[in-house]
């Protein structure tokens, strides 16, 4: 996309000046073009280290179309006591925009800060957001701190559960942030192509009584992304009416069992050391009337394979492109302007699989 | 853990679907009709692949295309294959298109041959013994309008119009009929053989999300609905404007014309779903039932009346986007005696207690002054007016209300403001919504919306047999009379604003929008 910038930056400042700056750069933008137009969908505030501060921008960069309309990088280095800024308005422009069409810009502040900023950092980030646009948090190294002290200016909060050290403090965390913000979770998000596929399979009329009939769910994962299997469990048994029970470390995976209506339920989760990307690497759904649905990562989508109690089995392909950790960040941005409602119970439900 | 939700066995619904964006569709196996043609390559394979890309096609999902163009299975994969690779609106991932291709099968053979409709059935056949499953049949006629009922008598002569286990579904391309006769013809021999549950006809402009966009705009703001009537609503005008000419299309643009390329479908649409009462729900026929009652509502003119509400016109040569361009009766291959329409104008009224008494101006034509697709609805003035008009202001206008369809899709609310200074002096400002500046996501295709809708059996944006019917009611004495008329078609100039003639069917007080 061709784009041009409007820039400010400046040492030791204050959010009023920037928030002037950025206004005056906007100003700009509408004389130069009257064909520009500032896009208002969404504020994104990331809070992160310093040294991961390009590294957090490239991400950001490589979103596609979800780029939220304002972004607050605030990059915290611990000695900082003052704070720099760097603005800037991007716009399309040139053979990308035709005649007739707008030039949507978006705006982006760099703020460096010191850790002594982030106990009140809403007072420094709260004049910079767009007002009446929703706000969305994304803290991808931790810094808890700065996270809830911008609860009371955020409605949203994005986080990689996957990214938690294990799985039981992943859920606690999100537990925690769900009751003040709307959760956007990425371990979440990467469940949902296995979850469509599911509720795919067992959707044709003929087929639907079996999901009464599911005696055993084996998911595969990398190994860091335990959370997304128990929250892939966790949805099923919500959707199902399962009663789940706590599970146990066994030789490396993850074990336990659930009570549906007509026969227990054996859960599973295996850790894939072949994976690469964060997430599942494969489920398997197994009946009490001896059939067996099988979802596997493969080429060019899911490699699904049915075998019926006689053994015959079939295999096909389920066609759909692997968004990347690039795309599942961008449909975290996405998602902070819905709601999806079964992630909580999923959530609650992976609770107490880990209790 | 305890939960509310019922068992799998207490449900007609799939617990499953609950919550998620994209909802299942059941194993479909798709046959194009025309899958050689232009429409195929450009528009539905594309629309196909951006299906499979995004994960959106049904978990098991077979193509079959069938043509006279004699290509084997894979000939017609590598036809398919390039197709997508050019004119997708994404870049192909080489595996999903691979995964895509790998799979689809072609029958050769003409449309009015059985053996074709028997191979079809084969082919068909094996598919769903392969899978182990019956999967849902769509036929989409993507071929010459002719070929409609052909295909669909032969698919009834085969028995294809309906299989156990599964659904049977036919979309059909436009148009439907060039006239009311051949409309009702063709809405004959299609239900002939299928159930109109099982016909879908398509209208792309129904795909557009800024078309679906004009029921959300009425009927999820309570802003609007308190004005929407003949006490507040002064007039409205529909234009679709286009700032090219026919290009290489003669052969079809000469015997269509701009009534039947856009007016009788593409603008009668976005009328009804301007004008229509709120449906109960979002329901396929509720839906269509109200679009269906506007429709009814307009008194078709006698031919009389003809001239007093409709105007046609053609594009002189003239300056268009800086470059001079030949008029319509010097293009390529355009007959010189041609009475074809580039340019129609109407006003219609629709008879009801909602809008008796509003003219709906209506204006489609080729080489105007620029692009745009609007809906201008345009306010009665306020009942008193307490500020003086006169001190170098334009003053107070009626509020009008613009829903833009493209290229900037919006909305836009003109309002009257007080211009700075020391004397009260009103001028109209705009209040603007603008799609590309407040959603991130990317709106789909037209085509993936509704092939889409066709596997899912939502037929709520297709057109029915009697809504096509009563389109074509409204529009037939408006072609009779030009047909019948042998003079001078009035021109306008290309890259202009239309015809002055356009002027004559305004009523007083009324002019048209700066395109």
């Amino acid at each position: 996309m061709g784009t041009s910038d409007g820039v400010w930056s400046a040492q030791d400042t204050k959010p009023s000046e920037i928030e002037e700056a950025l206004r005056d750069l906007l100003r700009q933008r509408h004389e130069e073009s009257d064909a520009f137009v500032p896009a208002r969908v969404l504020n994104l505030v990331v809070v992160t280290d310093r040294e991961w501060r390009g590294e957090v921008q490239n991400r950001l960069d490589r979103v596609g179309r979800f780029h939220a309309s304002r972004t607050i990088l605030c990059a915290v280095e611990p000695r900082r006591e003052t704070i720099d800024a760097f603005a800037t308005v991007t716009a399309t422009e040139g053979d990308d925009v035709k005649p007739e069409e707008l030039s949507v810009g978006q705006e982006e502040v760099i703020l460096d800060i010191g850790e002594r900023h982030l106990e009140a950092l809403q007072t420094i980030v709260d004049p910079l957001v767009v007002t009446d646009l929703a706000t969305l948090v994304w803290a991808p190294h931790g810094h808890s701190k700065a996270v809830d002290a911008l609860m009371d200016i955020a409605q949203i909060v994005l986080l990689d559960s996957v990214n938690e050290p294990d799985p039981t403090s992943a859920v606690k965390r999100a537990k925690e942030l769900a009751e003040r913000a709307y959760v956007v979770d990425l371990a979440w998000l990467r469940t949902t192509p296995w979850r469509e596929r599911v509720a795919s399979t067992f959707d044709p009329p003929q087929w639907r009584g079996e999901l009464s009939k599911v005696s055993a769910v084996t998911v595969r994962h990398r190994p860091d992304s335990a959370i997304a299997g128990l929250l892939f469990v966790g949805w099923l048994a919500t959707r199902l009416g399962w009663q789940t029970s706590s599970m146990v470390n066994q030789n490396g995976s993850k074990q336990g069992s659930a009570s549906s209506r007509r026969q227990d339920v054996k859960l599973r989760l295996e850790p894939d050391p072949s994976m690469n990307a964060p997430g599942l690497a494969g489920i398997t759904l197994e009946t009490a009337s001896g059939t067996s649905i099988s979802l596997d990562r493969g080429p060019g989508g899911l490699t699904a394979r049915r075998t019926d109690r006689k053994g015959h089995e079939w295999e096909w392909t389920v066609m759909g492109a692997s968004r990347g950790e690039s795309g599942i960040l961008g449909e975290g941005i996405r998602q902070a302007l819905l709601r999806d409602h079964t992630y909580g119970p999923a959530l609650a439900a992976a609770e107490q699989m880990m209790s | 853990m305890a939960t509310e939700a019922k068992t799998a066995e207490e449900q007609d619904e799939n617990p499953l679907a609950e919550g998620l964006e994209r909802l299942p569709i059941h194993p479909t196996t798709l046959t194009i009709f025309g899958a050689t043609g232009d429409l195929a390559k450009r528009k539905l394979l594309p629309a196909l692949y951006n299906l499979a890309h995004e994960g959106a096609l049904p978990e098991r999902f077979n193509l079959i295309g069938c043509s006279r163009t004699e290509y084997s299975d894979d000939e017609f994969r590598v036809l398919a294959k390039e197709s997508i690779e050019e004119f997708s609106r994404r870049k192909t991932d080489d595996k999903v298109l691979a995964a895509l291709v790998e799979g689809i099968r072609y029958v050769t053979g003409s449309a009015d041959d059985p053996e074709v409709y028997e191979q079809l059935e084969k082919v068909t056949a094996e598919l769903d013994e392969e899978a182990g499953i019956d999967f849902n049949r769509i036929y989409y006629l993507s071929t010459a309008p002719s070929l409609f009922p052909v295909i669909v008598g032969q698919l009834g002569e085969r028995g294809l119009d309906h299989h156990e286990g599964s659904e049977v579904r036919v979309v059909i391309e436009k148009p439907i009929g060039t006239n009311l006769r051949e409309a009702k013809e063709l809405n004959a021999a299609v239900l002939d053989v299928l159930d109109e549950d099982q016909a879908f006809r398509i209208d792309h402009y129904l795909g557009k999300e800024t078309v679906q966009n004009v029921m959300a705009f009425r009927f999820a703001n309570g802003l609007f609905e308190p004005i929407w009537n003949r006490n507040f609503i002064d007039s409205v005008q529909i234009t679709a404007a286009e700032d090219i000419g026919i290009g290489s299309r003669a052969g079809y643009y000469d015997t269509s014309g701009a009534v039947r390329d856009l007016v009788q479908n593409h603008m009668l649409q976005l009328l009804c779903l301007l004008c229509m009462e709120p449906p109960v729900n979002f329901s396929a026929d509720e839906v269509r039932d109200e679009k269906v009652k506007v429709l009814h509502a307009i008194n078709p003119p006698e031919l009389s009346e003809v001239p007093e509400m409709a105007v046609r016109a053609q594009y002189a040569a003239g300056v268009a986007g800086g470059e001079e361009v030949a008029g319509y009766l010097d293009e390529e291959d355009v007959p010189k005696d041609s009475h074809t329409e580039t340019f129609a104008a109407l006003r219609l009224e629709v008879d009801n207690w909602r809008w008796a008494g509003v003219p709906i101006y209506l204006r489609a034509g080729k080489r105007l002054a620029r692009k745009i697709t609007e809906i201008a609805i345009t306010l009665k003035p306020v009942p008193h007016l307490a500020f003086k008009q006169d001190g170098g202001s334009v003053g107070v206008q009626p509020n009008q209300i613009v829903l833009t369809v493209q290229p900037n899709e919006g909305a836009s609310i003109s309002l009257g403001a007080k211009i700075p200074g020391t004397r009260m002096r009103i001028r109209p400002v705009n209040m603007e919504f603008l799609y590309g500046t407040a959603f991130m996501s990317e709106s789909p295709e037209a085509y993936e919306r509704l092939i889409m809708d066709a596997m899912r059996g939502d037929a709520t944006l297709f057109t029915r047999d009697d809504e096509v019917e009563a389109q074509w009611t409204i529009i037939d004495p408006i072609l009779e009379a030009w047909a019948g008329d042998d003079g001078d078609v009035a021109q306008y100039e290309a890259g202009s604003e239309g015809p002055e003639e356009a002027d004559a069917i305004l009523r007083p007080g009324h002019r048209w929008r700066q395109i």
